[in-house]
């Protein structure tokens, strides 16, 4: 039942705050969105670590069709609840120096969001998931095309037709599983994923739906050659939305992965999991030179997302449980990093009015507070060990290097890039001398500490250790990872 | 049949209010008329009935077609307060004629015998010839009627001279003998097989499928926008009740033959509804090439006929009605506002896109019907329209039409261009927009329209019990 609460709160919040918000909008949301962390929190560490599905409720939606409302929270889902739980209060804590012209829908449209987000990564049933999955994309949708820059309506027009455009090749497979599986005692087929797993497909169909589902959440995630919409997304949005995206919206992607096409078509990750690798690893390696060249702050922010997401989506391709377990925890991880990231890149815009690197420096002078903070969420992001990258990553790589070992190499350069992009941010615009538009920089305000504080908490938490978060997963990955190897063992 | 008999009493009925000096009685008495039929409809629940010497047949699924036809024609209805304000309109004759239609309809989706199939086609495309050119005044409103008449004519012939040759074929006009002969499997004739296809293709012209549809663009756009709505949406669902019935009763013997023929069509009809949608600058026109795509989809259920078909075309036909009515009744609104529906001298209509510009800002409820109906026709979740499509695409899979389904999953993506080239307008680009004052009732029956297409959008089953 807490599932429930954790999806429908939100949304009774935003529905309470789009018609009485007002101007108090913004405390509104921020009160809901702690409330909803609280309760995240609380399903995290009440959390039993085992495979099964806690929390979950489940009640009949089309009866005859056996489709059900069904969610809970598993090993797989729940650090990416806690994510959406952490992730919101702190996105909108962050937004409290700006005023959004109507912020009622503003506020609204985010908790929304969170509602929907919650919903893909509880879902039990394979439509509620895809129903999720694309009611993310309106409120998104929205926050980046009323609220964005100056290009904002054909890139977010681009981003949404996109994304959509992916996942109705989702619904496809999705309706093409539901005939597959068996009668039930209600119904003549069943939409739970757990049907779709004990499914015996044909190789031939196995493949399709591969691609079906991989289209869907590469353009999601982005994987090469499917991320064109996302540097200008993610640039023309307003910072909330950015991180709504970058933090939270692209974990649907490498959720799905974990979650559909490894236990559902085995045979068709054996096919094609190699071309998914190394689409990913060139993603990572091209993301990140591209990333070294940027001048704007959020593009190379965002350039550095399609590049780590693209070691994630290695390191589950690798079907390793060492990967699986990085990704997982990875997602949480770069979540944190990126949305720190984000705002920090958003503070030094509030102030100077400019993201341009070669515009800023010698900030560090007048800011102690900023720098110790961007510091620790830079190097989180290079995954300097004791920071949360480095768990992640290191899992990552050794799932991908236990496949391949090339491949590993190559994904192994997302390590020294990284640092080469972020240490050339965090120096011009950090160092050197100050220019006209940094020279009266303010340090950051009591607000905008609190929300770098908890942030950086947990970079260190899962840094140091990582083992209240892997604890929870390891077994349901153990539990995926039979899917994969029962394929693999009656194949031969 | 007590709901035709009502309609024929309440038109003529309502032609002798229209001798009444004060014309504001006219829009309640329509309605109370259609709720009344309405309520009639529904007499026969659970039983089936053969009426006037075995010409029509009612049973549950008819009973829910009808009431989807009275209920969009009810919500039409509703939408049409302007016409007190015109002077020129004619109201007791429209309203008269709208009742007299949906005898038509009515006949169309209850017909047990062909010849009552032509009667209620007849019925309801000449009422619609005649509403088409009800702008008298207007040239492109003529040329509309003009055109919708001679083409329309023209595949009745057609449709006619197939129904002559089934019964050279079959020996009868019936569906159940039809149908038994086509399930007799062998030497069948010639005749069955071309009065089929004769059949269809006057069928697909009301319903507008390519390569049937070139009058559509044309006919939807002259058409005063309150009678495109109702055509869009009665003719269509009637359409498509008909050829349900048709081809799911009495050839369903022959169905190798013809879903081949079927499922090119569908696809033809998708393509060229979607793509040409995607050109265009006229909301009416856009709505109309969409209209053509929508029947695409409807088609695909036909194709695939099976156990899911059905339900498929009740939710989809409902979902489509609703969404269309609320989105031409913003339409209606917005123009008499901007005045934009004056024509200019020569005769083009300036129902563009750009009228829509900043509309959310100031009329945020109009904002909200209006993208709600456009999300739920592109089939985005939480609306009735993705169900409508996720019924369609699976009685597709359950054919294991994947390739048709293909081209259906291509031609949304299409669709969702188009449709949100209105969101955008309405809610990211700056217009002089100001605001529309609404009557309270227009409010509620907007209103209704949206909350109907979100509670099916999140709760499908409701409409289960049904049928």
């Amino acid at each position: 039942m807490l599932t429930l609460f954790l999806i429908l709160f939100p949304a009774v919040a935003a529905t309470l705050i789009f018609f009485f918000g007002g101007e108090r909008a913004k405390q509104g949301a921020l009160l809901a969105a702690l409330a909803e962390l609280a309760c995240a929190g609380y399903a995290f560490f009440s959390f039993k670590p085992d495979a099964s599905s806690q929390f979950a409720f489940d009640y009949p939606w089309i009866g005859s069709l056996g489709i059900r409302l069904s969610a809970g929270i598993d090993g797989i889902s729940v650090l990416l609840v806690l994510l959406t739980g952490l992730l919101v209060p702190f996105i909108v804590l962050s937004t409290f120096n700006r005023t959004y012209k109507q912020p009622a829908t503003f506020y609204a449209l985010m908790l929304f969001m969170q509602a929907a987000l919650m919903g893909v990564f509880t879902a039990r049933d394979g439509f509620l998931f895809y129903l999720f999955f694309e009611a993310a994309l309106i409120p998104i949708y929205f926050l980046a095309a009323m609220w964005g820059g100056d290009n904002r309506i054909p890139v977010t027009f681009k981003f949404f037709v996109y994304t959509i455009f992916g996942s109705l090749f989702m619904l496809v497979a999705l309706v093409y599983l539901y005939y597959q599986t068996p009668p039930t005692a209600v119904a003549a087929h069943s939409s739970a994923i757990a049907d779709f797993y004990k499914l015996n497909l044909t190789p031939q169909a196995e493949n399709w739906i591969f691609w079906a589902f991989f289209i869907a959440f590469a353009i999601k995630m982005p994987v090469f050659p499917f991320h064109t919409w996302q540097p200008d997304t993610y640039v023309e949005s307003p910072t909330p939305a950015t991180m709504l995206l970058a933090g939270i919206m692209l974990k649907m992607g490498v959720y799905g992965l974990i979650r559909f096409i490894l236990p559902i078509v085995p045979l068709g990750v054996e096919t094609w999991g190699k071309t998914a690798i190394i689409l990913s690893v060139i993603g990572i390696i091209y993301g990140a030179i591209i990333a070294i060249r940027q001048r704007d702050m959020k593009r190379l922010i965002a350039y550095s997302s399609f590049s780590h997401v693209g070691l994630m989506a290695a390191g589950v391709f690798s079907q390793t449980e060492t990967g699986m377990q990085g990704a997982l925890i990875q997602m949480l991880a770069h979540g944190i990093n990126v949305v720190g990231m984000f705002f920090v890149a958003d503070v030094i815009f509030s102030r100077t009015n400019t993201r341009q690197l070669d515009q800023l420096g010698g900030i560090t002078q007048s800011t102690p507070k900023l720098t110790v903070y961007f510091m620790i969420m830079l190097l989180g992001s290079v995954a300097l060990p004791l920071t949360n990258g480095f768990v992640g990553e290191f899992l990552l790589l050794h799932g991908v290097y236990t496949y391949n070992h090339y491949l590993g190499l190559a994904a192994g350069f997302t390590i020294i890039f990284g640092a080469v992009y972020m240490l050339r941010m965090f120096q011009k615009s950090m160092f050197g001398p100050t220019t006209s538009r940094t020279e009266s920089f303010t340090d950051l305000t009591n607000s905008e500490s609190w929300v770098f504080i908890p942030l950086v908490v947990m970079v260190f938490w899962i840094g140091i250790y990582p083992h209240t978060f892997l604890k929870v997963t390891e077994s349901a990955v153990a539990n995926l990872m039979k899917y994969i190897g029962t394929t693999a063992v009656s194949m031969k | 049949m007590l709901p035709i008999i009502l309609l024929s009493v309440f038109g003529i009925a309502l032609l002798f209010l229209g001798f009444m000096k004060s014309k504001a009685i006219l829009l309640p008495a329509t309605l109370l008329f259609l709720l009344v039929t309405l309520a009639v409809n529904f007499l026969d629940w659970n039983k089936t009935y053969l009426y006037f010497n075995d010409m029509l047949r009612v049973n549950n699924l008819a009973m829910v077609f009808i009431a989807i036809v009275l209920g969009s024609a009810f919500l039409v209805v509703a939408l049409s307060g302007s016409f007190i304000e015109n002077d020129e309109a004619q109201p007791a004759e429209y309203y008269g004629i709208i009742l007299f239609s949906l005898v038509g309809a009515v006949m169309m989706i209850a017909f047990e015998n062909l010849i009552m199939l032509f009667v209620g086609v007849e019925i309801l495309s000449v009422a619609m010839y005649v509403l088409t050119g009800s702008d008298k005044r207007n040239l492109r409103s003529n040329e509309a009627a003009l055109k919708y008449f001679l083409m329309g004519a023209f595949t009745t012939g057609i449709m006619l001279f197939g129904m002559a040759l089934l019964y050279g074929a079959t020996g009868s006009f019936t569906l159940a003998g039809i149908g038994g002969y086509a399930a007799s499997q062998q030497g069948l004739s010639l005749l069955l097989y071309v009065g089929l296809l004769m059949l269809l293709i006057g069928l697909l012209f009301k319903v507008s499928a390519a390569p049937f549809h070139f009058w559509t663009p044309d006919v939807y756009d002259g058409a005063p926008t309150i009678f495109t709505a109702f055509m869009s949406t009665v003719v269509k669902t009637a359409g498509f009740a008909a050829l349900f019935r048709l081809l799911s009763v009495s050839f369903v013997g022959v169905y190798n033959f013809w879903w081949t023929i079927l499922a090119i069509i569908t696809a033809v009809t998708l393509i060229i509804g979607n793509l040409t949608a995607a050109y265009q600058n006229s909301f009416k026109r856009m709505m109309a090439y969409s209209s053509i795509s929508h029947a695409g989809y409807l088609l695909i259920g036909l194709a695939a006929l099976g156990a899911q078909t059905k339900q498929a075309i009740v939710f989809y036909s409902l979902a489509y009605s609703v969404a269309t009515i609320s989105a031409f009744g913003v339409l209606l609104l917005v123009a008499q506002q901007k005045n934009t529906q004056t024509i200019s001298k020569e005769g083009i209509s300036t129902e563009n896109f750009d009228a829509f510009n900043g509309l959310a800002r100031q009329n945020p409820l109009l904002g909200f019907a209006m993208t709600v109906s456009m999300l739920s026709l592109a089939g985005i979740p939480l609306t009735a329209g993705f169900w409508g499509k996720f019924y369609m695409f699976s009685t597709a899979v359950e054919r294991g039409q994947i390739w048709l389904l293909v081209v259906a999953v291509l031609m949304s993506a299409v669709g969702i261009y188009y449709y949100f080239r209105v969101i955008i307008a309405m809610y990211f680009r700056d217009g002089a927009a100001e605001p529309i004052r609404v009557a309270p009732f227009y409010k509620y029956v907007l209103l209704a329209a949206t909350i109907l297409t979100l509670g099916l959008g999140v709760a499908p089953g409701l409409l289960q019990g049904l049928f």
